[in-house]
């Protein structure tokens, strides 16, 4: 896990640093808006992982000297077919439609969406998984 | 319905009693597991609707992109028939601005980038690793749907009235507004990214956290094969360009249609504004349709030269710097606007050249001495090397203001995107479909058809972008219609032209390969290249869920050292933090 840490940290520290020097250079406020954004992408993870490393035990992946053995077991749920995403995929496409071709198509859009959201959730309710 | 997933079991490192083994074309234990460990499930049309598998979604990608790479391709074409003569009109003006509108968008938005994160990088990630699939294989396939949808919103801009998008794919401001740009097709093509963008965020997501998480154990980071590390960094770069990108996409719509002025100048805006926002997306993604397809070659020189790889921690800190760069130069688009800092960005793009050039230098050196085999994979690989070098030079070029003010909007500034992208997104990405394509159908492509395929590709690619570069320094500029006869331009027009149709007609070899090896399949084997990676430990194609065992991971080429155990010690070249004989309580234990 801190190997993962410190490549986010490092890249949100670049990035404030790039930030300032494009801010005190140009003084162009959009890059560096941007500039700022991508620091915070790197560094709110970062953080959280940096604390995270701090305070789990090593895992089996962080463990050059690991074994298959020593993994035996679960590695976690996952979810079978599924044929909600692809009316959820449909429902978006039939969202942004609505903003080109006028608001008769709201209400397909709107069922495929809440209907794509309500069969994933009870899905996964009866699958126990997220 | 779910499935509860366990680890794959554990193997002894010896191969005793497997002759097979030890010499070209070893094979995995893959071969004597079965076939398939069956999975209860539907097959067919409803499989490809509701499958959650990242291998099923990954090939669903691949065909998509694919595809729509062949649209087009034909497009271009016939954008290069139109400007094979003076005064020539195979097209309308209208028809041939949508024409380059739409084959940049395709190609751009729609093949390079899908095919990599989408296709291979879905299928091949979470197999380098020893994953079970991806980290959230629901957002997997919705990811695929998004994008699905998204390729069909923007093609079917040729469908309504006023005609596709026809204001470039960059969409500069104040061109792309209601005014200039009226019609349904632009808006179809902006809602077209808004889908393609989420499509690509929700992968980048899906990415880190399988890399993340979703590892075997003793796969530490720096054991990962440099294609998994690429496609964490380019994941990394989605989720910093592709926000920027629907935030611009939404602004320009409510420029076009809610009344406000955010790009234009009469209501207080700035159409600068657009190309800061517009590139400062588009510069990262130059490198997220490049940096997958160094993966993909980086995994093919090793495995083609019987070396490892030459300088692994120097790739990867090569591809991080290259990302990281490449996020602080996107005004260098910008240069002849007259509003950017030119010493800022000319120093930041000047420096991306030092990364790429040790990526150069390590893959001439796993080359160096290697016994090279010049299979397909190989050459394609070695073809991406000529190619992207030329693109890449050329680009330090334009990184110098002074250059960049006399080429900018030249046919100068088309050779040199064209021969980046045609050598990332074409050579290397058939390196890496010749690679993997064994591994996800379980048969072979043919060599010959294969080397027809490259040879011609390559002879047509010189063939068709050398002279662009010429016409460019003659002063022709990029997206003309037409041009005139005493311009002189015609013979290089004529030269382009006939390496266009040579680079398109390569792809019939492609096709005959394809049926070829279809209709008359040479199986693969888990492992038909002797290649490195956990990948080809596995199964070909892999059983649902990818593993039923793993081998010991003990270096970045894991299934060489299971195959090779006489040669493993050669390529550890790091020693072990502790020997394996002592308690392993001494390692990595949190203080």
């Amino acid at each position: 896990m801190k190997v993962e840490a410190r490549i986010l940290v490092v890249i949100g520290i670049f990035f404030g640093i790039i930030a300032l020097v494009y801010w005190f250079t140009s003084y162009e406020d959009a890059g560096f808006l941007m500039l700022i954004g991508a620091t915070g992408l790197g560094l709110f993870p970062g953080a959280y992982y940096l604390w995270w490393s701090h305070h789990m035990k090593p895992r089996l992946e962080d463990d050059p000297t690991a074994t298959i053995e020593e993994g035996s077991g679960q590695i976690g749920t996952f979810p079978g077919s599924s044929i909600w995403p692809f009316i959820m995929g449909m429902g978006a496409t039939a969202t942004v439609l609505t903003f080109v071709f006028g608001l008769w198509l709201a209400p397909i859009a709107g069922a495929l969406v809440l209907s794509a959201l309500i069969g994933a959730t009870v899905e996964s309710r009866r699958g126990g998984t997220i | 319905m779910t499935t509860t997933v366990e680890r794959p079991e554990p193997l002894t490192p010896e191969p005793a009693g497997r002759p097979d083994a030890h010499g070209p074309g070893a094979h995995g234990p893959g071969d004597a597991a079965p076939e398939h460990v069956h999975h209860e499930g539907p097959s067919g049309i409803v499989n490809w609707l509701t499958s959650t598998d990242h291998k099923v979604i990954g090939k669903s990608y691949m065909i998509t992109s694919l595809v729509l790479f062949f649209l087009a391709g034909v497009m271009a074409l016939v954008i290069r028939a139109q400007l094979m003569e003076p005064n020539s009109s195979v097209v309308s003006y209208q028809t041939y601005n949508e024409l380059f509108t739409m084959h940049g968008s395709l190609m751009l938005y729609l093949f390079a980038g899908p095919f990599a994160f989408g296709g291979l990088a879905n299928y091949i990630v979470p197999l380098q690793i020893g994953a079970p699939d991806m980290a959230f294989p629901r957002l997997n396939a919705l990811s695929y749907w998004l994008y699905l949808g998204g390729s069909i919103t923007m093609l079917s801009g040729f469908l309504v009235a006023g005609g596709a998008a026809s204001f470039g794919w960059v969409a500069y401001a104040p061109l792309s507004n209601a005014t200039n740009s009226p019609g349904a097709g632009a808006d179809l093509w902006l809602m077209a990214l808004a889908l393609t963008g989420f499509s690509a965020i929700f992968t980048g997501v899906n990415l880190v956290a399988t890399i993340f998480y979703l590892r075997a154990p003793g796969m530490t980071m720096f054991r990962m094969p440099i294609f998994t590390w690429n496609m964490l960094v380019t994941a990394i770069l989605i989720l910093i360009a592709f926000p920027v990108l629907f935030a611009a996409v939404v602004m320009l719509f409510c420029d076009r249609h809610f009344g406000t002025h955010i790009f234009s100048v009469q209501g207080g805006g700035s159409p600068i504004l657009w190309q800061q926002l517009f590139w400062f997306f588009g510069h990262p993604e130059v490198y997220i349709l490049a940096l997958p397809y160094f993966g993909m070659v980086t995994e093919v020189f090793p495995v083609f030269s019987r070396k490892p790889l030459f300088g692994y921690r120097g790739m990867v800190f090569a591809t991080m710097s290259i990302a990281a760069l490449s996020t602080g130069v996107w005004a260098h688009h910008m240069f002849t606007t007259g509003v950017v800092l030119l010493p800022f960005f000319s120093l930041l793009s000047y420096l991306i050249a030092v990364p790429t050039g040790i990526k150069f230098f390590n893959w001439i050196g796993t080359m160096w001495r290697g016994q090279i085999a010049f299979a397909v994979p190989m050459l394609f690989s070695i073809g991406f090397l000529f190619a992207f070098l030329m693109g890449g030079v050329t680009g330090v070029l334009l990184a110098s203001p002074p250059i960049d003010f006399m080429t900018h909007d030249t046919y100068f500034v088309v050779a040199h995107f064209h021969q980046v992208l045609v050598g990332t997104a074409v050579f290397a990405a058939f390196a890496g479909f010749y690679y993997w394509y064994p591994k996800m159908f379980g048969r072979m492509l043919r060599e010959s058809w294969g080397k027809l395929h490259f040879w011609s590709l390559f002879v047509g690619f010189w063939v068709c972008y050398t002279p662009q570069y010429l016409l460019g320094l003659h002063g022709m500029p990029r997206r003309i219609a037409t041009y005139a006869p005493d311009t002189g331009w015609t013979t290089l027009n004529v030269v382009s032209t006939i390496g266009a149709f040579i680079m398109g007609a390569s792809f019939l070899f492609f096709f005959v390969n394809l049926v070829v090896s279809w209709a008359r399949p040479v199986p693969a084997g888990s492992n038909p290249w002797d290649g490195h990676t956990l990948e080809w430990f596995t199964s070909s194609p892999p059983p649902h869920h990818n593993y039923t065992h793993l081998p010991p991971i003990r270096s970045e080429r894991p299934t060489w050292d299971y195959n090779h155990p006489e040669h493993r010690t050669v390529i550890t070249h790091r020693a072990p933090a502790v020997p394996p004989d002592q308690p392993k309580e001494l390692t990595g234990a949190p203080s």
